[in-house]
C-alpha cells in the first residue's frame, strides 16, 4: 500500500513537472495525461485496498515531509473519497489528453497541465489529512488550484467574474472551517483527528452547536449548499470540460467528506436537530437546483445547477442518518449514510460523464447553447451514446447506478416510521415528496437536455457540421459510463463496502452483512428489496424475446423511410422544431411564482405601415432569487462599509502617524491593564 | 347527477344497416381492394379524413357517421389523427392546386396496404367545380382510388355502405346487422 | 418451480386481459352515449391489422426512435412480471418493490418522451414536454401512497402489502387507505392519459399529451406502443385492485385459489373499468395548466393518508 501511495504521489508531481517544462507539444500533453492517469489509477487503487482490508494507512510525518505538523492517514471513509477522486480523475485525465488540444496556442497548456495535477494531488491527500493543520493547507491548496483552472480560458466574459465569485465564496468557508477547527481543536491546530475525537465530547454544548453551524456554512460553501451555491454555476460552466468534470464530481464532494468526518466522526453525531438541517438544507437545495436547471438552455450551466441537486439528495441521505442516530437507531442510521455515500460516488461518475459528454460537444460544434444545437446523435453517435447513459442515471432509471442510490435514499427516508417523536417523523414523508418531485423534474430536464441536444434536425451550421471526438476523448467517457452501468449493476458490492467504510464512525456497527442477499439489496429489518441486476437480465431477456416472437409470428417487417408527418406542409425546416425554452415552458408556467419571469417584447415595424412587421424580439429571463434577495444587499452593504472605510485613508501622513500613535497607546493601556 | 337520469332515460338509439336499395349505385369500384387487405381491414378500419379542397357538405355527412344513429365505430371503422395510424384516407372535394400536393404526401406518409375512398360528386369528377381553374381534376388524377362513392352531397348511410361494401362486409339479405 | 410458471402466466394474462379492459372502458363510453360501439374484442383485431402493416418512419429520426417501441414495450411486460396479479407473494417478489415498479414506468415514459422530440416536428415536442410534465408533478403523488401503503404494511414490497391487508382487514378502511386509494386514482387517471387529465380518443392535437408523441409512429412500432398503454392501463388498475382490496389473491398456490384469484381480478378491473367509464362520460378535459392543481390536490390526500398511518399507528 505504501507503495502506491509513493506512486500515486510521484506521478501527480512529475505530471506537473512534465507540464511546466514541455507544456505545448502533443507529447507533453500525453506526458502530463498518462501521468494524472496513472496518479489517479494508484489513488483508486489504494483507496479499494484500504476499504477491502478494512486496516488504515499511516504516515509519520518526519520521513517524508519537510513541514512539521503534518499528518496524513488514510482510513476506509478517506479510502472511499480516494476511490472517488482516482475514478474521476482518470477518466478526467485521458480525456484531458483530446480535449486540451484546442488550448496549444492559445491559452497557457503549461499551467493547465500543472494545475490539473496539483488539483488531483491535493485532492487525495485531503482525504489523508488527519490533523486540522494538514486539512485546512490541503483546502486551500485544493481551491487556489482549482481557482486557476477555472480562469484557463481568462478572456472570455463571464470567466473572470466566476472566478472572483468562486475565490471569495470558497474563501468565506473558509475562513469558517478554520474557526470550526480552532473550537474543536482547543486552538492546537496540530492536534490529530483521534485527540479532537476524544475532546469533542467534553465540548459544552454551546460550542458543539456552534461546531455544527461553522461546519455546515464551511463545508456547504464547497459543497453547494442553497443559498451558498451561487457561484456553483458560474464557475463550473467556464472551466475546461474536463476540469467542470473534477469540480462537479469531486471537489463538491470535499464538502461532502467533511460533513461526515467533522459531524459523525470527529463529534461522534449530535441531537436530532442538527440531521434535521441538513435533511432540510438537502431537500431545499434538491428541490431548487432542478427548478433552476430546468430553465436552462447553457448545457453546462444545466449540469451545474443538477451538480447543486444531487448534493441535496446525498444530504437528504446523510441528515436522514444523522437523525437516526441520534435516536440510537443504528442500523438505520447506517442506511441513510450509506445511502448518501453511494449517492456521492455515483454523481461524480454521472455528472462527470455528463460533463465530459458536454465538453465533447462543445468541441465539435463551438457553443453550449443548446438551441443551436440538434440532430448531433447522427455524427457523434459514441458521444450521444454515453451521454444518454448518464442522463438515464441521473434521472434515477433502473438498471443504472442513480436508481440504486435514490431507491436506497428513499428507503432510508421511509424507515422514519421508527422515530419515537412524531413531530420529527413527519418531517420524513415531506422529504420523500421533495425526492420524489426532485427525481421526476429531473427526468424532464434530461429528457429536454438530451433530446434538443442530440436528437431531430440541426439548428444551426455548427451542428450540421459537427464531428466526433478523438478516441481519447471517448476513452474518458466510456470508462464512466462503464462505471454507471456497474454500479448499478453491482449494489450488492458497493453497500457492504460501504458498511465497512462506516463502522465505527460515531459508534455505526459493522453493517455489511445487513444489507445484501444474493443479487438483492435488503434493507435493515427486511423492509424491503430489490436487484438490479436480476431487473437488467428480465429486461435484456425481454428485449431479446419480443422481437424473436415477432419474426415467430411473422409480423410484417418492412420500413419505408420518408418526410416526418407534418400535416402535407411542402417542407421541414429547423424551426419548426420544438426549442429547449419550449420544452420547459409547461414547467416555468407551473411554477411561476418562484421563477417569476419577466416578458419584454419589442416590434419593429416596417417604417411606411404598422400593418407590417420587420422584427419581433421577445426577451424572457427568471428572477434570480439567491442573487437579487441575499447577495445583492449583502454586497451593496459590503460596498457601502468599505466606501465608509474609504474616509479613514486621507492621505495626509500626519494623519495616518495620528493613528499610529493612537493604537500604540490604546495597546499599551490593553497591556497595562490586563 | 341530472346527466346520468337522463343517460338512463335515454335507449341506445343506434338504426340497423340494411342493405338498402340493390338497384342504386351505391359505391363504383375503380381499382380491386386486394383480399388480404379486404380480410385485414374487415374488422378493423382506421380511416383518415382528407379535404382536399371541398365545399364541407360532404365532411359534414362523414362526421353524421360518428353519432348515435350511424354509429360507425360498431363496424370497427375508426378516425384517426395521423395518416401515419390509418389504413383509409377518405378524401372530399376536387383536388384544388393547393392541396394536390399535401394530398400526394398524406397518402405517401399512410402505410401500406392502404385503400383510398373518394367520396362525393367533386371527388369523382370535380362536380359543380368542374372546369375551374382552381381545380386539378378529381382525385384518382392525384393518388390511386379504390372506391368511389356518388352523391352531393352522399347520405351518411351511403356513405357507411359504400364503405363496407369495399371491405365485403355489408350485409349479404336485405334487414340484417 | 409453481412459482415461476405462475409468474409467467400472470404476464401473460396481463398482456391478454390488457387490450380488452381498454376496449371494455371504450364500450362502456359508448353506451352511456346511447349507441352501440365497437364490441370489446375488436381492440384485438386492431392490433392484428396493425402488426401486418409496414412501418413508415421520418427520415429526421434516429435508432432511438426504432428502439423506444421495443423499450416501452419491454418495460412494462417487465413490470407485470412484479405486481401481484393473481397470487401474492411471488417469487419476484425479492427483485422488485413498489419504487422499483414506478421507476420502470417511468423508464417507459422517458424514452417515449425522447421518441416524441425525434422526428422533429413540433406535435412531438409537445407532447413530450406536457408528458414529463404531467409525470414529473405526479411522482410526489404516487411516492407518498406508496410510503402510506409501506408504512402500515412495514415493507415497499407488493406481496408483503398485499399480505398485510389480507391479514387486517380493518385497515382496509383506515382513513390512511381510504384517502391513499384516492389519491393514486387521480395519479391513475394522470399517467394513463384518461379524462380529465388526457382524452386518448382527441384528435386535436393540440389538447394530445400522450397521442402526440405517437403521432409518427405506424405498423407493429404503433401496434407495441398502444399494447403497451394498454398493459400500462391494467398494471394501475390491478395494483388499486390489489393493494387495497385484497381479498380473492391466491395466497397459496392451488388451482382453486388461482382460478378464484383469476375470476376476482377479472371482476375487479370491469368495476374499475366501469367507474372509469362513467367519469370520463361525466368530467370535460381540464385546461392543461389546471392539471398541477388537481396533482396538487392529489398530493395533499396522499400526504394526509401518510400523516394519519403515522398518528394513528
Amino acid at each position: 500500500m505504501l507503495s502506491l501511495f509513493l506512486v500515486m504521489i510521484s506521478a501527480y508531481v512529475l505530471g506537473a513537472l512534465a507540464a511546466l517544462l514541455s507544456g505545448r507539444s502533443a507529447l507533453a500533453r500525453a506526458l502530463v495525461a498518462a501521468a494524472a492517469a496513472v496518479g489517479s489509477g494508484a489513488g483508486l487503487a489504494l483507496g479499494a485496498l484500504v476499504i477491502a482490508s478494512g486496516v488504515p494507512l499511516t504516515f509519520t510525518s518526519s520521513r517524508l515531509l519537510p513541514i512539521t505538523g503534518v499528518a496524513l492517514r488514510l482510513d476506509g471513509l478517506g479510502g472511499f473519497f480516494l476511490v472517488v477522486v482516482g475514478l474521476v480523475g482518470c477518466a478526467a485525465a485521458i480525456y484531458a489528453f483530446g480535449y486540451s488540444a484546442q488550448y496549444a496556442g492559445r491559452y497557457s497548456l503549461r499551467l493547465m497541465g500543472a494545475m490539473f495535477n496539483l488539483l488531483l494531488l491535493a485532492l487525495s491527500l485531503q482525504v489523508m489529512a488527519d490533523n486540522a493543520l494538514t486539512f485546512l493547507i490541503l483546502w486551500e491548496a485544493m481551491s487556489l488550484t482549482a481557482y486557476c483552472l477555472v480562469l484557463t480560458e481568462h478572456d472570455r466574459s463571464g470567466t473572470v467574474r466566476a472566478g472572483v465569485w468562486y475565490l471569495a465564496m470558497t474563501h468565506a468557508g473558509f475562513a469558517a472551517l478554520i474557526a470550526m477547527f480552532l473550537l474543536l481543536s482547543g486552538a492546537d491546530l496540530t492536534s490529530s483527528f483521534a485527540s479532537m475525537r476524544a475532546g469533542a465530547a467534553l465540548l459544552s454544548p454551546a460550542s458543539r452547536n456552534a461546531v455544527f453551524l461553522l461546519a455546515l456554512f464551511g463545508f456547504g460553501a464547497k459543497a453547494g449548499i442553497i443559498p451558498l451555491h451561487v457561484w456553483l454555476p458560474m464557475a463550473h460552466p467556464v472551466a475546461p470540460s474536463h476540469v467542470s468534470a473534477i469540480l462537479s464530481g469531486v471537489v463538491i464532494k470535499m464538502g461532502i467528506y467533511g460533513l461526515v468526518r467533522v459531524l459523525l466522526d470527529l463529534m461522534g453525531g449530535g441531537p436530532a436537530w442538527w440531521g434535521g438541517v441538513v435533511l432540510g438544507a438537502g431537500a431545499i437545495s434538491a428541490l431548487l437546483g432542478v427548478l433552476y436547471a430546468l430553465m436552462e438552455h447553457d448545457l453546462k450551466r444545466l449540469l451545474a445547477y443538477h451538480s447543486v441537486e444531487n448534493i441535496g439528495i446525498i444530504l437528504i441521505g446523510v441528515g436522514a442518518g444523522l437523525i437516526f442516530h441520534s435516536y440510537g437507531l443504528m442500523t438505520l442510521a447506517a442506511l441513510g449514510l450509506i445511502s448518501g455515500l453511494y449517492h456521492t460516488i455515483n454523481h461524480a461518475t454521472f455528472k462527470g460523464l455528463l460533463f465530459l459528454g458536454a465538453g465533447s460537444v462543445l468541441h465539435a460544434t463551438g457553443t453550449r447553447n443548446m438551441e443551436e444545437m440538434g440532430g448531433l446523435i447522427k455524427r457523434m453517435p459514441w458521444t450521444s451514446l454515453f451521454f444518454l447513459i448518464g442522463s438515464a442515471a441521473i434521472s434515477a432509471l433502473p438498471p443504472l447506478n442513480g436508481f440504486a442510490s435514490e431507491w436506497l435514499v428513499f428507503q432510508s427516508l421511509l424507515g422514519g416510521s421508527n422515530i419515537p417523536t412524531p413531530e420529527v417523523a413527519v418531517v420524513m414523508p415531506l422529504a420523500v415528496g421533495m425526492l420524489a418531485l426532485t427525481s421526476g423534474l429531473a427526468a424532464a430536464c434530461f429528457v429536454k437536455a438530451f433530446g434538443i441536444t442530440f436528437l431531430a434536425i440541426p439548428r444551426s451550421s455548427e451542428a450540421e457540421q459537427a464531428h466526433e471526438s478523438p478516441p481519447s476523448m471517448i476513452a474518458g467517457m466510456a470508462i464512466l459510463a462503464f462505471a454507471c452501468v456497474a454500479l448499478g449493476l453491482a449494489p450488492f458490492v458497493v453497500v457492504p463496502a460501504l458498511g465497512r467504510v462506516l463502522t465505527g464512525l460515531g459508534g455505526l456497527p459493522d453493517t455489511h452483512a445487513a444489507f445484501t442477499l444474493n443479487l438483492s439489496l435488503v434493507t435493515p429489518n427486511n423492509f424491503a428489496s430489490m436487484s438490479p441486476t436480476l431487473v437488467a437480465l428480465g429486461l435484456l431477456v425481454l428485449l431479446g424475446l419480443v422481437p424473436l416472437v415477432m419474426l415467430v409470428f411473422r409480423v410484417n417487417r418492412r420500413l419505408r423511410v420518408s418526410d416526418s408527418w407534418g400535416c402535407g406542409r411542402l417542407g421541414q425546416t429547423p424551426r419548426m422544431e420544438y426549442t429547449a425554452t419550449a420544452f420547459a415552458e409547461p414547467l416555468r408556467r407551473v411554477f411561476a411564482e418562484l421563477y417569476r419571469p419577466t416578458k419584454e417584447l419589442s416590434i419593429d415595424f416596417h417604417p411606411d405601415s404598422k400593418y407590417f412587421v420587420q422584427s419581433i424580439e421577445y426577451r424572457s429571463e427568471i428572477t434570480p432569487w439567491f442573487e437579487k434577495a441575499f447577495y445583492g444587499p449583502l454586497l451593496r452593504f459590503i460596498r457601502r462599509l468599505a466606501e465608509l472605510t474609504r474616509r479613514l485613508q486621507s492621505g495626509s501622513v500626519h494623519i495616518y502617524l495620528f493613528y499610529i500613535s493612537f493604537a500604540l497607546l490604546i495597546l499599551l493601556l490593553i497591556a497595562r491593564w490586563s | 347527477m341530472s346527466l346520468f337520469a337522463k343517460i338512463l332515460r335515454t335507449p341506445t338509439v343506434t338504426e340497423k344497416l340494411t342493405r338498402g336499395d340493390t338497384e342504386a349505385e351505391v359505391e363504383m369500384i375503380a381499382r380491386q381492394i386486394d383480399g388480404r387487405a379486404r380480410r385485414l381491414f374487415g374488422r378493423s378500419l382506421h380511416i383518415r379524413e382528407v379535404d382536399a379542397g371541398s365545399c364541407n357538405g360532404c365532411e359534414l355527412e362523414i362526421s353524421a357517421l360518428g353519432n348515435p344513429y350511424y354509429d360507425m365505430e360498431r363496424f370497427g371503422l375508426h378516425f384517426v389523427a395521423s395518416p401515419r395510424h390509418a389504413d383509409c384516407l377518405l378524401v372530399t372535394g376536387p383536388v384544388t392546386r393547393n392541396m394536390a400536393e399535401p394530398l400526394k404526401r398524406t397518402y405517401d406518409a399512410t402505410p401500406d396496404p392502404k385503400i383510398v375512398i373518394a367520396i362525393g360528386d367533386c371527388a369523382r369528377n370535380c362536380g359543380v367545380f368542374k372546369a375551374s381553374y382552381a381545380v386539378v381534376g378529381g382525385v384518382d388524377k392525384v393518388i390511386p382510388v379504390n372506391v368511389f362513392v356518388p352523391g352531393c352531397p352522399p347520405e351518411p348511410i351511403d356513405i357507411l355502405r359504400g364503405l363496407l361494401s369495399a371491405l365485403d362486409r355489408l350485409p349479404r339479405e336485405r334487414d340484417q346487422i | 418451480m409453481k412459482g415461476y410458471l405462475l409468474e409467467i402466466s400472470q404476464a401473460l394474462i396481463a398482456l391478454v386481459l390488457a387490450p380488452g379492459l381498454v376496449g371494455f372502458v371504450r364500450w362502456w363510453k359508448a353506451r352511456l352515449q346511447g349507441r352501440r360501439g365497437a364490441a370489446p374484442w375488436l381492440v384485438y383485431y386492431d392490433l392484428r391489422k396493425l402488426f401486418a402493416k409496414e412501418v413508415v418512419i421520418s427520415k429526421n429520426t434516429s435508432w432511438i426512435f426504432r428502439f423506444t417501441p421495443y423499450l416501452v414495450f419491454s418495460s412494462t411486460l417487465a413490470v407485470t412480471l412484479l405486481i401481484p396479479l393473481v397470487a401474492a407473494p411471488l417469487p419476484f417478489d425479492r427483485i422488485g418493490d413498489l419504487l422499483l415498479v414506478v421507476y420502470l414506468l417511468l423508464l417507459g415514459t422517458f424514452f417515449l418522451a425522447l421518441a416524441g422530440l425525434d422526428p422533429g416536428t413540433a406535435f412531438g415536442g409537445m407532447g413530450a414536454s406536457r408528458e414529463m410534465t404531467i409525470a414529473a408533478i405526479a411522482e410526489p403523488t404516487i411516492a407518498l401512497s406508496i410510503f402510506g401503503l409501506a408504512v402500515g404494511a412495514g415493507s415497499t414490497n407488493l406481496g408483503r402489502i398485499v399480505a398485510e391487508t389480507l391479514a387486517h382487514p380493518s385497515a382496509a378502511i383506515s382513513p390512511g387507505h381510504l384517502l391513499g386509494f384516492a389519491a393514486l386514482f387521480t395519479v391513475m387517471l394522470a399517467e394513463t392519459g384518461r379524462l380529465p387529465v388526457d382524452n386518448p380518443s382527441t384528435h386535436l392535437e393540440l389538447t394530445m399529451i400522450h397521442e402526440a408523441m405517437v403521432l409518427e409512429y405506424s405498423g407493429r412500432y404503433l401496434a407495441l406502443i398502444e399494447w403497451a398503454a394498454a398493459v400500462r392501463l391494467l398494471i394501475f388498475f390491478s395494483l388499486l385492485a390489489n393493494m387495497f382490496a385484497p381479498w380473492g389473491v391466491a395466497a397459496t398456490l392451488t388451482p382453486v385459489a388461482v382460478g378464484i384469484a383469476a375470476v376476482a381480478l377479472v371482476a375487479k378491473l370491469a368495476a374499475l373499468g366501469l367507474v372509469v367509464a362513467f367519469l370520463e362520460t361525466r368530467l370535460a378535459k381540464l385546461r392543461l395548466f389546471r392539471v398541477p392543481e388537481l396533482l396538487a390536490v392529489s398530493f395533499v390526500l396522499a400526504l394526509l393518508a401518510v400523516t394519519s398511518s403515522f398518528l394513528l399507528r
